[in-house]
């Protein structure tokens, strides 16, 4: 493997670093109250009192995108916490304790991932009432399962090298090993799994809101003013327009990040083998 | 063997699980249908006899010892809504459907072998690092926001191509239901092309990597017979793996194009009746999709038996 500056990392870190600037002092950066309608000036077109036009209500669809971010942001990272918490709980004491733990675990883990995502996620929705809490339960409870898998491949492995025998030996308990040894080795690899949850996860919530199943209006978020929009793009192109390219940029940067992470410590060697390797 | 039943074993307890899932899903539901709308003012005798013949009363695990049953003899239950058999409505919507995935699939996948062994072979060259990076972009797009600008481009702006559905009214010729398939079919290609190739550069470039290939190209052989004889057939097993594991991407990728084309299959039946809680659906729907993620789980294993004699001696 080549080794090159990664351009990827320090362009996704950026782009991030300003999108988040923009959701948390949004007031600063928009003109227009996100909820304020205007009967006098529905759907016009981008111009310069309003970037990104207006949309069906009148409201200024550029202050919109922005207090978007603050939801899309939010929900990506408080489902990535979450799953990445769970997953790496189960999985490290799956790969760890091995035996009936381990089954139990591996099978429950099973379970959650035959269901698609997408599926799940609209089946609990329609089941309770759509909240912004709900969607991070749903999403991260979605989303642990392969990070569980990561974690549990990679404290199998490094279970088995020197290190962790010599640290038994000196008299170290079993969560001390895990903990302090252990799981400080499989930060890597988790780290990266954390960077690309957070846009799986934003994707999921803008899916959901398009659906109309997600965080519902009138707060703003970029899933719900696609759906809005989705009756309006035989007229006003950009009502659907910016919203998604909000989305598109936040999740590039995300997986711009990720590649770059993987790049570094090259944890891809285990894609394509993580399943294998836990089979058999 | 051993390894084969302890595959099956697991098989079985997973989808063991997935029913015990979906129907405590369902009954942790608030309510049922009559009760979602309070302004019908329902004859609360009435209600409790429609309870008793949707066996909605008895104790919940012999509820699910009942449904169950009825899952296994294929009785999904009536529709709430339509009041017809899932099954059959299901069976309608499953041709439109797989008209739309099964080809997806299998370009998007072709594509992606293709294209990912170009760009393994020259790895680090422009072609490789153009493709990453627009697979990476594709991986970014959010597809029904893709499946919306498409429509705006090529069925409002330049009016080429239908907006929605499969078929014009009163026009049943083949060239007609094409033209609606492209719009939907580009969209879901961009996403799983995108995926695939990504794994399928990495599969590819991990053999190249290997010493056997380079003896074969120190024995002089060319690089087409090396590509054919020793690349692909060695990197063929994480290919399937992922074609296997991509099932319910491409479930849910023909779930979002349904929706925004308006194309009258499964995917966008079931958004329809989850907005409506049509249970029965909801149900049949989730126990049937993961059921059959699990198989082609299976499967997949399966698979590797036949193509790695290896793991047939180990197992």
């Amino acid at each position: 493997m080549e080794r090159r500056q990664s351009v990827e990392l320090y362009l996704g870190i950026g782009l991030i670093m300003v999108l988040t600037a923009f959701a948390v002092m949004a007031p600063f950066f928009t003109n227009y109250d996100p909820h304020q309608t205007d009967a006098e000036r529905w759907l016009q077109s981008p111009g310069r009192e309003h970037f990104f036009g207006t949309d069906r209500l009148g409201r200024d669809i550029y202050s919109r995108v922005v207090y978007g971010a603050r939801v899309s942001l939010a929900v990506g990272i408080l489902a990535m916490l979450l799953s990445i918490t769970v997953g790496t709980a189960l999985g490290s004491l799956a790969g760890y304790f091995g035996g009936f733990a381990d089954q139990l675990i591996m099978r429950l883990t099973d379970i959650v991932l035959v269901f698609p995502t997408m599926l799940l996620a609209l089946t609990l929705v329609a089941i309770f009432e759509p909240a912004i809490w709900l969607v991070v339960l749903v999403i991260g409870g979605t989303g642990w399962p392969a990070v569980a898998r990561l974690v549990r491949g990679e404290i199998l492995r490094l279970k088995s090298l020197e290190f962790a025998a010599a640290s038994r030996m000196l008299g170290a308990s079993h969560w001390r090993v895990l903990l302090v040894h252990l799981l400080p080795n499989a930060l890597g690899p988790i780290l990266v799994a954390a960077t690309v949850a957070v846009p799986a996860a934003i994707m999921t919530e803008a899916g959901l809101g398009y659906f109309g199943l997600g965080i519902q209006p009138p707060i703003p978020t970029w899933g719900n003013m696609l759906r809005e929009a989705q009756n309006y793009i035989r007229y006003a192109w950009w009502y659907a327009t910016f919203p998604g390219a909000a989305i598109f940029l936040t999740v590039f940067a995300f997986h711009l990040i990720g590649e770059g992470l993987r790049q570094r410590i090259n944890p891809m060697s285990q894609v394509g083998r993580g399943r294998r390797a836990y089979y058999h | 063997m051993r390894l084969l039943l302890n595959r099956l074993g697991q098989t079985a307890i997973v989808l063991f699980g997935v029913t015990v899932v979906t129907f405590f899903m369902m009954h942790s539901a608030p309510g049922h249908p009559l009760q979602a709308n309070p302004e019908l003012r329902l004859d609360p005798t009435a209600v409790e006899r429609w309870l008793e013949l949707q066996e909605l009363d008895g104790p919940l695990p012999a509820q699910y010892i009942s449904w169950l049953s009825r899952m296994f003899r294929g009785d999904f239950g009536m529709s709430l809504i339509y009041s017809r058999p899932v099954k059959e409505l299901a069976l309608e919507r499953l041709p439109a459907t797989l008209l739309l995935t099964v080809p997806a699939f299998l370009l998007a996948l072709g594509l992606a072998i293709i294209c990912g062994t170009w760009a393994a072979l020259r790895q680090g060259g422009f072609a490789d690092r153009l493709l990453g990076l627009g697979t990476l972009a594709g991986l970014s797009l959010p597809s029904f926001w893709l499946g919306i600008i498409l429509m705006m481009l090529f069925s409002y702006g330049y009016p080429w191509l239908p907006a929605a559905g499969m078929r014009t009214a009163e026009d049943s010729s083949v060239s007609d239901i094409l033209t609606h398939l492209i719009l939907p079919l580009t969209m879901l290609i961009v996403g799983s092309f995108s995926y695939y190739v990504r794994y399928v550069r990495y599969a590819v470039s991990d053999v190249l990597s290997q010493d056997f290939i380079r003896i074969a190209r120190a024995r002089g052989f060319t690089e087409i017979y090396i590509v054919f004889r020793h690349v692909l057939p060695n990197a063929s097993l994480p290919i399937v793996t992922v074609a296997a594991l991509s099932l319910p991407l491409l479930f849910t990728g023909a779930l979002v194009a349904e929706y925004v084309f308006s194309w009258p299959g499964i995917g966008r039946w079931i958004i329809i009746s989850t907005m409506a809680r049509d249970y029965p659906v909801i149900m049949a729907v989730n126990l049937s999709t993961a059921a059959l993620v699990a198989l082609s789980n299976l499967l997949a294993d399966l698979l590797y038996l036949l193509i790695d004699p290896r793991l047939r001696i180990k197992a």
